[in-house]
C-alpha cells in the first residue's frame, strides 16, 4: 500500500491530523491541505491515487473544487466528506463529480474501505474485464455463470451481485453500507443485520464442502473476499 | 392625574370616536334640514304677504278710480283707526304726508316700485322701529300711497326656531358624546379584562383564558378565537416539552453509559477488557448518531424541506425491500408474505420511502417474536397507494396507536428494549412529506402499519437506481 497516494483536504486541524496519522498507520503516504485553494493547487499538480475533500472548505468549497477538477479533466477518484448527511446532499455531492460521500460522523474503517476501493479503482483494476477469478472462483459476467474448482453454482440475481462487487473488490474491505449502496442501491439505514443473512447465504453456496474459506467476515467492519486468510482481520484494527 | 388619564384613555378609544363623529354628523344633518324648511317657510310667508298686498292695494286703487284722492283718504283713515289695521301712507306729490299710521320711513323708500322690506316708526308708537314688507303704489296727480305688512312676528319666529335648532345642535352633540362615552366604557372594560388576562398568559400561564361572555359579538368571537389559538400554543408546548423530555432521556442514557465505559476503559489496564470497553463506546456512540440522524431527518421532513421529488416505482421498491428482508425473517425462524401490485408510482424520494418501509419491516421484525410472520403488500386503491406491513406480533392497543407515532415514544413495555424509539415517527414524518398518512391498524393479531400515499405517474424503467448513484467498478 506504500505506493498509494492519498491527499486530504479538511481544514478542522484536529480532524485533518487524525485522519493523516491514521492512513499513514495503513501504509498510504499522506499530503494534507487546510483550504479549498491549497487543495485544488495540490491535487492538479499532484499524482494522488484518492481526495478525500471536506465538503465546507475555506477559500474554495469541496464541490466547486471537484467540478473545477472535473472540469481540468483530472479525474483522480474524490471521496467527498461531510457534515451534510442527508439524501439530497449526497446526491448534490455525487452531481458535482465526487466518486463516492460519507457523512461525519464516520467509523474510519468505512472510510479506509472505500478509499482503499476507489484507490483500486484508479489502479484500474475491477474495470471492465468480464471474467473474475479469486482462487478457484471463477465469475463470468456475460453469461452469469459462476463456478468453484469446475462445479457450476446457481445463484439468485441479487447473490450473483453480491458476489460480482466481492470479486470485483477482492482483498479489499467492503462494509455493510457500501454493499447496500452498490448491490441494493440504497442509502439507508436498517436497524436489522439484512445483509449478513444474504452473505451468509451466498457463502453457504460458495464455501461450503471446499476446504479454504474465501468470504470471510471482517469484525466490526464487514466482509472480504479473498484467498489467504492471513490478511482477514487487516481491517479490524480501526 | 389617575381619573384625567383615565379620561384620555376613553379620548381615545374607538367607540368614543365612532360616537362622537355620528353625533356630530347627526347634529349637522338635523340643523340643515330644519334650516331648509325655515328658509322655505319664510319665503312662502313672504309671498303670501306681498299677494295680501297687492289684494288691498288693487281695493284701494278702485276707491280712488271711484272717488278719487278724498275717498282714498277716507277709507285708509277709517282702516287705520282699526286695532291690529295693516301699515299705510297716502303723500301729495310733494311727498307730504296725507293719511296714515306710518311714523317714520328711510329715505327713498317711496321709490321703489317693487315690494321692499323697509324699517319704520308706527305713528303712536315711535321709539320702535318696526320692519314691514311693503308696496308703493303711484296715482294720477302725484300721490303716492303704501301698503305694507309688519313682519315683526314672522323674524320672531324666525329667532325662536333658530334659538331651538341651536339648543337641538347642542343637545345632540352632549347625548351622543355622552353615549360614546358610555359604550366605550363598557368596551373599555372588557378589553381591559381580556388584556389583564393576556399579559398573565404571556408570563407563562398557558392554562388561562380570555373571559367569555357567551354573548357571541364581536369582542365575544374574538376572545373565544384566541382562547382556542391558545389552547392549540399550549398543545404544542406541551408536545414540545414532552420530546424535550424524551430526548433528555434517550439521549442521556446512552450518553451515561458512553461515559461509563470510558471510565471503565480508563482504569483497566491496556488489555482485551479496555478493547471490550471500548467497543461498547463505539457502540454507543453509533447509537447516539443514529438518533441524531433520524431526529434532523423527521425536522426536515415535518418543515416540509425535504428533498427533490421524482416519479418512484414503488412496484420495484416494495419488491426490493421484500427481497432484502426476507432473507433475514426466515432467519428469525419466521415467513416472509410479499403481495405487490405492478406498476405502482407515486412522486417522492425513493430512499426516503425505502427508509419507512425497511423501518416498519424492522419494527415488525423486533415486535413479532419468535415466529414471526410478515406479510408486506402494496396495492392501488383509486387515487391512493397503499404499502402495509403487517405483523404477528403482540399489537398495540388501540389508545396507544396515535402515540405510537409520536417522536420517542416507546410504549412502556418496550422502554427497556434498545432502539431509537423514532422509527414510526419518521414513517409518519416521511409519510406527510409525500402528502400521505400513516396509520396504525389492528392485524387480529398483531400490527398492520399502513402507510397510505397519492398515486402519482410514472413509468416502469429496467434499472431504477438514479444517475447520482456512482456505481462503484
Amino acid at each position: 500500500m506504500s505506493d498509494m497516494r492519498l491527499l486530504v483536504i479538511e481544514d478542522d486541524s484536529d480532524a485533518a491530523a487524525y485522519l493523516v496519522k491514521a492512513f499513514r498507520e495503513q501504509g498510504f503516504s499522506v499530503d494534507h491541505a487546510a483550504d479549498g485553494l491549497e487543495g485544488y493547487a495540490l491535487a492538479s499538480e499532484g499524482d494522488y491515487d484518492v481526495l478525500i475533500v471536506d465538503r465546507m472548505l475555506p477559500k474554495l468549497d469541496g464541490l466547486s473544487l471537484i467540478s473545477s477538477l472535473r472540469a481540468q479533466k483530472i479525474e483522480t477518484p474524490a471521496l467527498i466528506l461531510s457534515a451534510l448527511g442527508q439524501v439530497d446532499d449526497r446526491v448534490k455531492g455525487l452531481r458535482a463529480g465526487g466518486d463516492d460521500y460519507l457523512a461525519k460522523p464516520y467509523a474510519f474503517s468505512e472510510l479506509l474501505a472505500r478509499v482503499e476501493v476507489l484507490a483500486r479503482r484508479k489502479a484500474g483494476f475491477g474495470g471492465e474485464e468480464t471474467l473474475l477469478r479469486v482462487a478457484d472462483l471463477e465469475l463470468d459476467r456475460l453469461s452469469h455463470k459462476l463456478t468453484r474448482a469446475g462445479k457450476d453454482i446457481v445463484l439468485q440475481p441479487r447473490e450473483f451481485r453480491l458476489l460480482e462487487y466481492l470479486m470485483r473488490n477482492a482483498g479489499k474491505v467492503v462494509t455493510r453500507t457500501m454493499l447496500l449502496e452498490h448491490v441494493w442501491d440504497y442509502h439507508f439505514d436498517p436497524q436489522t443485520n439484512v445483509i449478513d443473512v444474504h452473505i451468509s447465504r451466498l457463502r453457504g453456496k460458495i464455501d461450503k464442502g471446499h476446504a479454504v474459506a474465501l468470504l470471510h467476515t471482517v469484525r466490526g467492519v464487514g466482509y472480504m473476499l479473498k484467498e489467504d486468510p492471513d490478511g482477514v482481520g487487516k481491517g479490524d484494527e480501526a | 392625574m389617575k381619573a384625567l388619564s383615565a379620561i384620555l384613555r376613553l379620548f381615545r378609544t374607538t367607540a368614543f370616536k365612532i360616537a362622537f363623529v355620528y353625533s356630530l354628523l347627526f347634529a349637522f344633518a338635523t340643523g340643515a334640514v330644519v334650516l331648509v324648511i325655515v328658509h322655505n317657510l319664510g319665503v312662502l310667508l313672504e309671498r303670501q304677504i306681498i299677494e295680501t298686498v297687492d289684494a288691498d292695494i288693487r281695493g284701494l286703487a278702485d276707491q280712488f278710480d271711484q272717488g278719487g284722492v278724498n275717498q282714498l283718504a277716507r277709507i285708509i283713515a277709517r282702516r287705520i283707526a282699526r286695532p291690529g289695521a295693516e301699515i299705510y301712507l297716502l303723500t301729495s306729490f310733494t311727498g307730504a304726508p296725507i293719511v296714515g299710521n306710518v311714523a317714520a320711513l328711510p329715505l327713498g323708500a317711496l321709490d321703489a316700485s317693487e315690494p321692499v322690506e323697509t324699517s319704520y316708526r308706527r305713528a303712536g308708537d315711535e321709539r320702535e322701529v318696526h320692519r314691514a314688507v311693503a308696496r308703493i303704489v303711484s296715482f294720477p296727480g302725484g300721490f303716492k300711497l303704501l301698503v305694507g305688512h309688519d313682519i315683526e312676528e314672522r323674524n320672531l319666529l324666525r329667532r325662536l326656531v333658530r334659538r331651538a335648532l341651536l339648543s337641538t345642535f347642542f343637545w345632540l352633540a352632549g347625548l351622543g358624546a355622552l353615549g360614546g362615552l358610555f359604550v366605550a366604557r363598557r368596551v373599555l372594560k372588557r378589553v381591559d379584562a381580556m388584556s389583564a388576562s393576556a399579559t398573565a398568559i404571556m408570563g407563562g400561564d398557558l392554562s388561562g383564558r380570555l373571559p367569555t361572555d357567551g354573548s357571541g359579538d364581536e369582542l365575544d368571537r374574538l376572545a373565544q378565537n384566541l382562547n382556542a389559538m391558545i389552547e392549540r400554543i399550549e398543545a404544542l408546548l406541551k408536545g414540545v416539552r414532552e420530546v424535550t423530555d424524551n430526548v433528555a432521556h434517550d439521549l442521556r442514557t446512552p450518553l451515561t453509559r458512553l461515559r461509563n465505559d470510558a471510565e471503565e476503559a480508563l482504569r483497566q489496564p491496556d488489555g482485551p477488557v479496555q478493547r471490550k470497553a471500548l467497543e461498547k463506546i463505539i457502540g454507543e456512540s453509533d447509537q447516539l448518531i443514529r438518533i441524531f440522524e433520524a431526529l434532523l431527518l423527521i425536522a426536515r421532513a415535518e418543515s416540509g424541506a425535504g428533498p427533490a421529488m421524482q416519479s418512484v416505482d414503488v412496484t420495484a421498491l416494495a419488491n426490493d425491500a421484500a427481497e432484502l428482508y426476507e432473507a433475514a425473517t426466515e432467519d428469525h425462524g419466521g415467513a416472509f408474505a410479499s403481495d405487490i401490485a405492478a406498476d405502482l408510482f407515486v412522486k417522492g424520494n425513493r430512499e426516503l420511502l425505502f427508509q419507512a418501509l425497511a423501518n416498519l419491516i424492522d419494527n415488525a421484525l423486533k415486535y413479532a417474536g419468535a415466529k414471526p410472520h410478515i406479510a408486506l403488500s402494496a396495492r392501488r386503491e383509486g387515487a391512493r397507494i397503499l404499502l402495509a406491513v403487517a405483523d404477528n406480533g403482540p399489537g398495540i392497543a388501540p389508545h396507544d396507536r396515535e402515540r405510537a407515532r409520536d417522536r420517542f415514544v416507546r410504549l412502556d413495555d418496550s422502554r427497556s428494549t434498545r432502539g431509537s424509539g423514532l422509527g414510526l415517527s419518521l414513517v409518519s414524518a416521511i409519510a406527510h412529506l409525500h402528502d400521505g398518512t400513516f396509520r396504525l391498524e389492528d392485524n387480529a393479531p398483531g400490527l398492520r402499519a399502513v402507510i397510505d400515499l397519492p398515486a402519482g405517474e410514472g413509468t416502469s424503467h429496467v434499472g431504477s437506481g438514479e444517475a447520482a448513484h456512482a456505481r462503484l467498478r
